[in-house]
C-alpha cells in the first residue's frame, strides 16, 4: 500500500468519525417485527414455492428420493439434452444411464458454453419469492457452472424448503459464496416486457423431492 | 426564485454533470416538449408502480420492514468508520485488496492503474450508478481503455451515445423502436425486428463473446456487509454474474455508505429493495461473496471505497438521511414531477426525488442548487421508501440552503424576491400595517380591474405565478370585518 493510499484511507475515516460526532443520532436497537417464522403447515409452504416458481416460467416435477435419477433422464431426454454438465460431489444415484454426464473438472468455458446444460443440487428454497440459493458446495458446483449452460435442472428436497427470506437466511453459512436464482434470468429493459433468459439460463426445471 | 443565471448556450442539456449541466427548470422545459419520451416515462414508471403497488399489498409486514430497514441503514451509517474497517479486515482476510479513494479522480486513477497491472486495453461492465457518478467510462475512454457496457440498458444508452435517466431501468425513455434502430445500427443487423424478444436476444448474442473474451470486469456493489467481509451484487439478466465468474480481475466501486452491519440485515433489504425497484418478489440473481474464491471466480479482486462528498453529507443531521438510500428508484416512479419531465433535466446521475436530495449534497451546494425546488413536496416519494427517507423534509431543509446561501452574497441586498420577503414580514407582523395593506391592495385592485374574475397575468417577479396558475382576486371584505360589522 502506498503512502497516497494510506493518506485518503485515513483522510475519509476521520472525516466520516468528525461527521458522526457531530450529526449521528442516538443508536436504538434494531426493530424486527417483520414475519421471521413460518405460519403455514408444510404442505402448504412447498405448494407455494411451487406456485412461485411456475409464475417465473420455471417447471417444478415432485418425485420420491429413489425416482432422482430416472426422471431427471426422463426429462432431460424429452427435450433432446444429452451433454449435461453436472458438479463432481452430484451423487451418482442421480446420474442414469441414457445421458452423457460431464463432470466438472476444471472445465474450460467453451466447454461449459457448449454443454447442452447443467443438473445440481441445492442448499435452501424461500416459497415466499419463489427463490432458491446455492451455496457452491460439492453438489452445487462453482458459480460459474450453473450460468453459462441454458438450461438447468435443480434439484432440492422438500425440507430444504421453508416459507421467509429470514428463515432461509438462517440456514446459509455467512462466509460461504451464496446465489440467490429466482426463476431464468431476465430483462425488462425495453418497455418493461419482461423477457426470459439474457445471459444466464434461459430454461429452468426443478425436481422437489418429498419423501 | 432567482438562481444564478449561466449562459443555457454554454450548457449541455444532455449533460449529467452537475457542474455542467442547466438548471431544472430550463432542462425541463426542453423535455417536456419530448412527447415521445413522455409517453414512453409514462408507461415505464405506471408499470412498475402498478406491480409495486401489487406486492405490497400482498406483504402485511410491509411497514415493519421499512422500520427495519431505516434503522439497519441508520446503524451502519452511525458507525460508518467501524463498519467500513471491519469490511476492510474481512475482505482482505479472504483474499482481496481495499483501495479508499477521496474523490472521484482519485478512484478512476485508482482503477487505471490497476488496469495497467494486467495490461488491460478492454472492460466488461456490470450496471453501476457509481462509474457514471465519477465518469468512469469517459476517463478509461481518454487512456485508450474500452468500457463494455453489459446491462442491456446500458448498452442500449452507450451504443446510442445517450445518459441514463433512471435508477433501475436507466434506458426507460426509449422504445422498441428507437432500441431497434440502435441495435440495427451499431451491430450491423439491418434486418433485426423490434421485437424485444429479438432485441434481447441480438444482445445476448453481442455480449456472449465480450464475456468470454474480456479479462477484467468492473462492478458496482448494492451492499458490503462489514460481519463477512461480503459484497452483494442484486441483478436481473445475469450478465453481472458473467462478470463476477468468467475475468481473471474483478474491481469493484463502492460508496462508502453502501456497507451494512450484518449478513442477516439482507433478509429485509432483498425483501424491500426487489419489490420496490421492479415489482418483483425477487429480482432473478444474488450474488454474495466476499475476497478470492479458490477454483471459482476472479483471482484478484479488488474493492475501491469512494467518499466524493458522502463524508461531508454525513456531517448535517437532516441531509444525512439521503445515504440510507439502497437505489431501488421507486420514488423516482411515484414521483409526480419525475413522471413529466424523465431524468434527464435532473443533470445529474440520480434522477427524481432521491437526486433532488443527494446531488446538491454530494456538490457542497455549489450546483444542482435549482434541485430542490423540483418538487410539488406531495410526500409520494417518502411514503415508498423502504427505507423511509423523509425526503420531502430534506427538500424543504435544502431550500433553506440554498436562500440562506444566497443572502449572504451582497448582490442579495438588491435582489427583488428578498425585498419582497422582507417587506412581507414587515406586514405580516403587525396586525395595523396588515390591515392598511389589505385595504390598499382592495383599491389598488379596484383602479386596475373589474368583476370578480381571476388573475392570468400579473407583472414583474408576481408574473412567475401567473405563468402557470391563476390568482383569486382580494374580496371585498374580510372575514374580520364582516365579524365586526355583523356584531355591531
Amino acid at each position: 500500500m502506498n503512502g497516497a493510499r494510506r493518506s485518503s484511507r485515513e483522510r475519509v475515516l476521520e472525516r466520516i468519525r468528525g461527521a458522526n460526532l457531530r450529526a449521528a443520532a442516538a443508536p436504538k436497537p434494531i426493530p424486527r417485527e417483520y414475519d421471521r417464522d413460518s405460519t403455514k403447515p408444510a404442505g402448504e409452504i412447498v405448494a407455494l414455492f411451487e406456485e412461485r416458481l411456475r409464475d417465473y416460467d420455471a417447471r417444478i416435477f415432485p418425485v420420491r428420493r429413489d425416482e432422482i435419477g430416472a426422471k431427471a433422464a426422463e426429462i432431460l431426454q424429452a427435450a433432446g439434452r444429452q451433454r449435461i454438465a453436472v458438479p463432481d460431489g452430484l451423487p451418482s444415484a442421480w446420474r442414469a444411464d441414457g445421458i452423457e454426464w460431464i463432470p466438472d473438472h476444471e472445465l474450460s468455458f467453451d466447454v461449459l458454453n457448449a454443454v447442452d446444460g447443467v443438473m445440481t443440487a441445492a442448499t435452501v428454497g424461500v416459497a415466499v419469492s419463489g427463490s432458491i440459493a446455492l451455496q457452491h458446495g460439492p453438489a452445487e458446483g462453482r458459480r460459474i457452472l450453473t450460468l453459462l449452460p441454458d438450461y438447468h435442472l435443480c434439484v432440492i428436497e422438500a425440507a430444504q424448503v421453508v416459507e421467509t427470506l429470514p428463515e432461509a437466511f438462517a440456514r446459509l453459512d455467512p462466509m460461504r459464496p451464496v446465489t440467490f436464482f429466482s426463476g431464468p434470468s431476465a430483462t425488462a429493459d425495453i418497455e418493461m416486457t419482461r423477457i426470459k433468459g439474457v445471459h444466464g439460463p434461459r430454461f429452468l426445471d426443478v425436481l422437489l423431492v418429498e419423501d | 426564485m432567482n438562481l444564478v443565471r449561466l449562459d443555457p448556450r454554454s450548457l449541455d442539456p444532455r449533460s449529467v454533470n452537475p457542474k455542467t449541466a442547466p438548471p431544472f427548470p430550463e432542462a425541463a422545459k426542453a423535455d417536456l416538449r419530448d412527447t415521445q419520451l413522455r409517453r414512453n416515462v409514462a408507461r415505464a414508471t405506471d408499470t412498475i408502480q402498478r406491480k409495486r403497488a401489487a406486492l405490497v399489498e400482498e406483504k402485511p409486514d410491509w411497514q415493519a420492514l421499512r422500520d427495519a430497514g431505516a434503522a439497519i441503514r441508520g446503524e451502519a451509517l452511525a458507525n460508518l468508520d467501524r463498519y467500513l474497517l471491519q469490511f476492510e479486515e474481512r475482505f482482505q482476510a479472504a483474499g482481496g485488496t481495499v483501495h479508499w479513494a477521496a474523490n472521484a479522480a482519485e478512484a478512476n486513477r485508482i482503477v487505471l492503474g490497476l488496469l495497467r497491472e494486467s495490461a488491460a486495453q478492454e472492460v466488461i461492465k456490470i450496471k453501476s450508478m457509481t462509474t457514471a457518478e465519477i465518469g468512469l467510462n469517459e476517463f478509461l475512454a481518454q487512456h485508450g481503455v474500452t468500457a463494455h457496457e453489459t446491462d442491456l440498458a446500458e448498452l442500449i444508452l452507450q451504443l446510442g451515445g445517450d445518459q441514463p435517466s433512471h435508477i433501475v431501468v436507466p434506458a426507460l425513455h426509449k422504445n422498441r423502436q428507437q432500441v431497434r434502430e440502435i441495435f440495427a445500427h451499431t451491430m450491423g443487423l439491418p434486418d433485426l425486428s423490434d421485437d424485444p424478444e429479438a432485441l434481447t436476444a441480438a444482445a445476448r448474442q453481442y455480449l456472449r463473446e465480450k464475456f468470454l473474451r474480456v479479462k477484467t470486469a468492473i462492478c458496482g456493489a448494492n451492499f458490503l456487509i462489514a460481519e463477512t467481509g461480503g459484497v452483494a451484487i442484486v441483478e436481473s439478466e445475469g450478465n453481472g454474474r458473467m462478470c463476477l465468474t468468467l475475468p481473471d480481475t474483478l474491481i469493484a466501486i463502492a460508496g462508502i455508505e453502501k456497507v451494512i452491519p450484518r449478513f442477516a440485515d439482507l433478509e429485509v433489504l432483498l425483501q424491500t429493495l426487489p419489490r420496490s425497484a421492479t415489482g418483483e418478489r425477487m429480482n432473478p440473481y444474488n450474488s454474495i461473496w466476499s475476497g478470492v474464491l479458490p477454483g471459482d471466480g476472479p483471482k484478484h479482486m479488488h474493492v475501491i471505497l469512494l467518499d466524493n462528498g458522502r463524508s461531508r453529507v454525513l456531517r448535517d443531521a437532516i441531509g444525512r438521511q439521503a445515504l440510507q438510500c439502497i437505489r431501488c428508484g421507486a420514488c423516482q416512479n411515484a414521483c409526480p414531477v419525475y413522471r413529466q419531465t424523465g431524468g434527464h433535466a435532473y443533470g445529474s446521475v440520480y434522477a427524481g426525488p432521491i437526486g433532488a436530495i443527494l446531488t446538491p449534497q454530494l456538490e457542497e451546494m455549489r450546483h444542482a442548487e435549482s434541485l430542490p425546488y423540483a418538487s410539488s413536496l406531495c410526500g409520494a416519494c417518502y411514503e415508498v421508501c423502504p427505507v423511509k427517507i423523509n425526503i420531502p423534509e430534506v427538500l424543504v431543509y435544502l431550500r433553506a440552503r440554498v436562500v440562506d446561501r444566497r443572502r449572504r452574497k451582497l448582490a442579495s441586498l438588491f435582489d427583488q424576491e428578498r425585498a419582497g420577503m422582507m417587506m412581507a414580514a414587515a406586514v405580516f407582523a403587525n396586525r395595523r400595517r396588515y390591515e392598511a395593506a389589505q385595504r390598499l391592495a382592495r383599491t389598488a385592485q379596484r383602479a386596475v380591474r373589474h368583476g370578480d374574475a381571476w388573475y392570468h397575468w400579473l407583472p414583474g417577479m408576481a408574473g412567475r405565478w401567473t405563468e402557470t396558475r391563476d390568482l383569486a382576486p382580494l374580496p371585498q371584505q374580510t372575514f374580520r370585518e364582516w365579524w365586526q360589522r355583523r356584531r355591531s
